[in-house]
């Protein structure tokens, strides 16, 4: 089925089970200890042995020796797999570093061997036994000082520029210039990376935890060189991604080399405190927002440019993304460069682009306004678009960002505000309230997924969609139901299954809409077999309450499948409904911050987003991952850093204790408003995603609270308080 | 070196139930539910004593299973998630869990729950907290005191807010006249 005109009326519209907030179907399971995740399942043929990976103990240079032996007589040990006895591997299209080092080595912790053993403890306590000795060559570390020899790039992360942004801001009486950075970030999800891997003949078959399925059939296909049709992959529970399970990573490629040598199942969880340097992070970037206004606060010249590194080969933090279509003005600049750094690999995490890039644009917008001497949520209303600014022609679809802030500042109180910083006191507490738009594009990928009626009257969707926390389980039984006029509980729902049909996976706030529309056409497919069967005319049969009726006819569903289980498989594809208008979602969120007086110890008191995301599919999953990325982008803004050892090359804090996140006590009760929408140019569901929309701007308006509070600007992330400390206004 | 690593007999009762087992000594609690007893249901997030997902109860008080050895646990009483409840008889926490989405991907969620009934237990037995004006004094039933208590148990998906409303309710106490309306006031820190 392809989308290619505006949905009309459809079974999704009665909203009789979407839209709804039902509960996790899978909730019972992982509330009570028996969801299996990666390293946990036991349906694997034998006992498996356990792998412990060795990591690369300098960031560049080569492996001069690799000594074995000793671990190799060290008890329990089956096999110690190197790049020496490895099969040559290829490499996958979507990594830049090898995930197999040796020996050349391309970044610290980089995987150099797997110790395969009969236990865990005696896995690796012969994998310390393992000495290696390193030549080690220079490497580039620092993005400050490889900044000016940083690349332009091409194709879609080329320049753009749009009327005259030089002359524009020369002439704008109200100008702003101001340069800001963000650091390295760690996904940091709770579940490792994990894989039971295993060989039958020729054909591996591996458990592990991954968002995309189709992509790790295929990388892991050639990785091995061998054809994808003889690889399995299942991640039917992912404990966590944000992007850093996207890809093929160590892990299985690890395990699979071991279980190859040892001739038996392996399993492999990389520990903790390897998993940031062996693995991706969202690299730091150093951008410069320059924003030109009429004295009346109408933008005339935007222009973001923004500078981050990563290993050769690799690709820029695409930072200012959101700076094309966010807000009006008619001369415009966007630029990105890229350094080569000798870092670990850099790449996606949750909403790569627009989360640090809104972190940058929204403080810059606050500080306009503060120039212009207007409100903030006012100077953003005042330059709201409603076309893609770089092509007036091209209308967004559906876009109530303006309702969003005005609705939100009537929630939040905002008019409590005032203006100039460092004025509300309440005893040793500076309180400040702060504001920033929110703004994610909304990504459509073909899905495809298969429907089985069984005599019973259930209904079983099978696709290789994930569920990485996000609910896909729950909006895909949702999605089944209204289609087929049966409640939730009729309908069972199997994923993360390589043999099931190819789905849109979980990445870039795409899941939920793409999947659930490939639910939906598969859906239709059974329908149209149902009506068939029971002899109903497809077009006009309706499923309602268990039954299809048509006409003055009714059966009940199930009757339908008495004769044989009835199986449509079906994929939706998209026009170019995305070419003629822009999707993208929208948000506000509105921050109350409290920040110590003495100490300089900041606190996040309130915390509100509204988001406009097309139909919402289940409010209370939807509203949860908007709760998550309210507290992800907490952490971005107090508290997230990867520190680099810029002499040896790698991130320090790289565990849960070094690297900070958000706990209970940092984060508030927080509140999230759905405006009431259905964007019927995205999809036949009329949804959009709220995944990543729900991280986008909360760090700048968290940054924008401080401000207010403390009156001490700070422009490089994350807001800690030995950079504004002994700026804070004197103590009353 | 080639000598087999020394293994030690210890006997313990998980979820009521007595296990006999022979383990190398430097196997882990954590590792001992999950590789030798089977039950997967304690999660390994970091090995380390920092995320908490590893939580489970021994003899009614709350520990990280990764930092304590499995020897060391003769005849203990463990209770792990899955001693709580089953999916056809869910504890009053883990259906509060559902009811208010405190989880996401699930991988905190069981050292989360063990957590969330420890806690309500430990400040009903007024054991003291940070947070307390007056360490000396009785606890109170707020959410700002299960916050503080729930801090060692991260949940990066960020559910935290969704869990304070689980573990009220379980505790019979309401947010709003709670920790929200003081922090409103002025009276508690955020």
């Amino acid at each position: 089925m392809k989308f290619e005109t505006p949905a009309g009326a459809n079974p999704i519209d009665a909203m009789k089970v979407i839209g709804q907030a039902v509960d996790r179907v899978d909730g019972k399971l992982k509330t009570t200890g028996q969801a299996p995740y990666a390293y946990e399942h036991k349906d694997v043929p034998g006992k498996p042995a356990y792998g412990y990976v060795i990591g690369a103990g300098i960031a560049k240079g080569r492996v001069a020796s690799m000594n074995t032996a000793e671990a190799k007589r060290m008890p329990g040990v089956l096999a110690v797999v190197s790049a020496e006895n490895a099969q040559p591997l290829g490499k996958g299209q979507m990594n830049t570093a090898k995930l197999l080092g040796g020996p050349e080595v391309d970044h610290y912790h980089q995987a150099l061997a797997v110790v395969v053993a009969e236990s865990f403890e005696q896995a690796r306590s012969a994998a310390n036994a393992v000495r290696i000795e390193y030549e080690r060559g220079s490497g580039r570390f620092d993005l400050a000082k490889a900044k000016p020899g940083a690349q332009p790039l091409t194709g879609n992360d080329a320049d753009t520029h749009t009327g005259d942004f030089e002359g524009a801001f020369a002439a704008a009486p109200v100008q702003l210039d101001q340069t800001y950075t963000t650091p390295d970030q760690n996904h940091a999800m709770m579940e490792p990376f994990a894989t039971i891997a295993w060989w039958e003949g020729d054909a591996l078959s591996v458990w592990t935890s991954n968002q995309m399925i189709a992509w790790n059939k295929k990388e892991l296909a050639a990785t091995f060189k061998m054809p994808p049709e003889k690889v399995h992959v299942r991640s039917p529970y992912v404990g966590g991604g944000f992007g850093g399970k996207l890809f093929l990573r160590a892990d299985a490629v690890m395990a699979a080399l071991g279980a190859k040598a040892c001739g038996r199942p392996v399993k492999i969880a990389l520990p903790r405190p390897f998993m940031v340097n062996n693995a991706t992070h969202r690299p730091a970037t150093i951008q410069r927002v320059r924003i030109g206004t009429t004295k009346e606060g109408r933008i005339t010249a935007i222009g973001h440019e923004s500078w981050s590194g990563d290993l050769p080969g690799g690709g820029p933090e695409v930072a200012t993304q959101q700076t094309r279509l966010l807000y009006a003005g008619a001369n415009r600049l966007t630029a990105m460069r890229l350094a080569e750094l000798d870092l670990p690999e850099a790449n996606a995490m949750r909403a790569p682009g627009e989360a640090p890039g809104m972190m940058v644009l929204e403080i810059a917008i606050d500080e306009t306004a503060e120039k212009l001497g207007m409100d903030p949520v006012e100077f953003r209303v005042l330059n709201d678009t409603q076309v893609d600014p770089e092509h007036p022609e091209r209308p967004f679809s559906q876009r109530n960002f303006v309702r969003c802030l005005q609705e939100g500042a009537a929630r939040f109180g905002w008019s409590r505000r005032k203006a100039k910083p460092g004025q509300v006191r309440e005893g040793r507490w500076l309180i400040g309230m702060g504001v920033a738009s929110a703004f994610r594009n909304n990504i459509n990928m073909t899905s495809a997924a298969r429907v089985r009626l069984a005599g019973d009257g259930v209904v079983t969707v099978e696709t290789d969609m994930t569920d990485i926390g996000t609910g896909s389980y729950t909006i895909i039984a949702q999605t089944a139901a209204e289609m087929m006029g049966l409640p939730v509980e009729k309908v069972r729902v199997k994923l993360g299954d390589s043999s099931f049909p190819a789905s849109a996976g979980s990445g870039g706030q795409w899941g939920a809409n793409s999947s659930t529309s490939g639910v939906y056409a598969a859906c239709v497919k059974l329908r149209e077999a149902v009506a068939q069967r029971l002899g109903m005319d497809p077009a006009t049969a309706e499923f309602i309450d268990g039954e299809v009726r048509a006409g003055n006819r009714s059966a009940s569903l199930a009757e339908a499948a008495k004769s044989g289980e009835i199986v449509a498989e079906e994929a939706m594809q998209w026009g170019d409904l995305a070419k003629k208008f822009q999707q993208s979602t929208f948000g506000a969120h509105f921050v109350e911050a409290a920040v110590d007086s003495y100490t300089g110890e900041t606190r996040v008191r309130r915390m509100l987003a509204v988001c406009a995301a097309g139909r919402i599919l289940n409010p209370k999953t939807a509203r949860s991952q908007v709760i998550g990325a309210m507290t992800m982008g907490v952490g971005g803004a107090l508290m997230e850093e990867l520190a680099v050892d810029r002499r040896f090359g790698f991130f320090v804090n790289h565990d849960l204790a070094g690297y900070e996140v958000p706990v209970h006590a940092d984060i508030p009760h927080q509140e999230v408003i759905f405006l009431d929408e259905a964007d019927d140019k995205v999809s036949p569901m009329k949804a959009k995603g709220v995944g990543e929309l729900g991280l986008c701007g909360v760090g700048a308006a968290v940054a924008n609270a401080v401000y207010n509070a403390t009156g001490v600007r700070v422009r490089d992330y994350p807001i800690t308080l030995d950079k504004y400390l002994a700026k804070l206004p004197a103590i009353a | 070196m080639t000598d087999q690593p020394p293994k030690m007999a210890v006997t313990f009762k998980i979820n009521g139930k007595a296990q006999a087992l022979m383990l190398d000594t430097r196997t882990t609690l954590l590792d001992a539910l999950r590789d030798h007893v089977g039950l997967m249901g304690t999660k390994k997030g970091c090995d380390h004593g920092q995320c908490g997902a590893c939580t489970v109860l021994v003899n009614g008080t709350r520990i990280n299973s990764c930092l304590s050895l499995a020897v060391m646990h003769e005849g203990d009483a463990v209770t792990t998630i899955e001693g709580l409840g089953t999916p056809e008889d869910l504890h009053p926490m883990q259906a509060a869990f559902v009811k208010h989405d405190g989880f996401q991907c699930g991988y905190c969620t069981p050292g989360q729950i063990c957590s969330a009934v420890a806690v309500l237990e430990e400040i009903k037995a007024g054991i003291p907290s940070h947070v307390q004006g007056d360490v000396s004094g009785t606890p109170e039933m707020t959410v700002l005191e299960m916050r503080e208590r729930m801090s060692g148990n991260i949940c990066r998906c960020g559910a935290y807010s969704n869990i304070a409303e689980a573990m009220a309710e379980v505790a019979g106490v309401r947010i709003a006249e709670t920790h929200e309306a003081k922090m409103r006031d002025g009276e508690v820190r955020a």
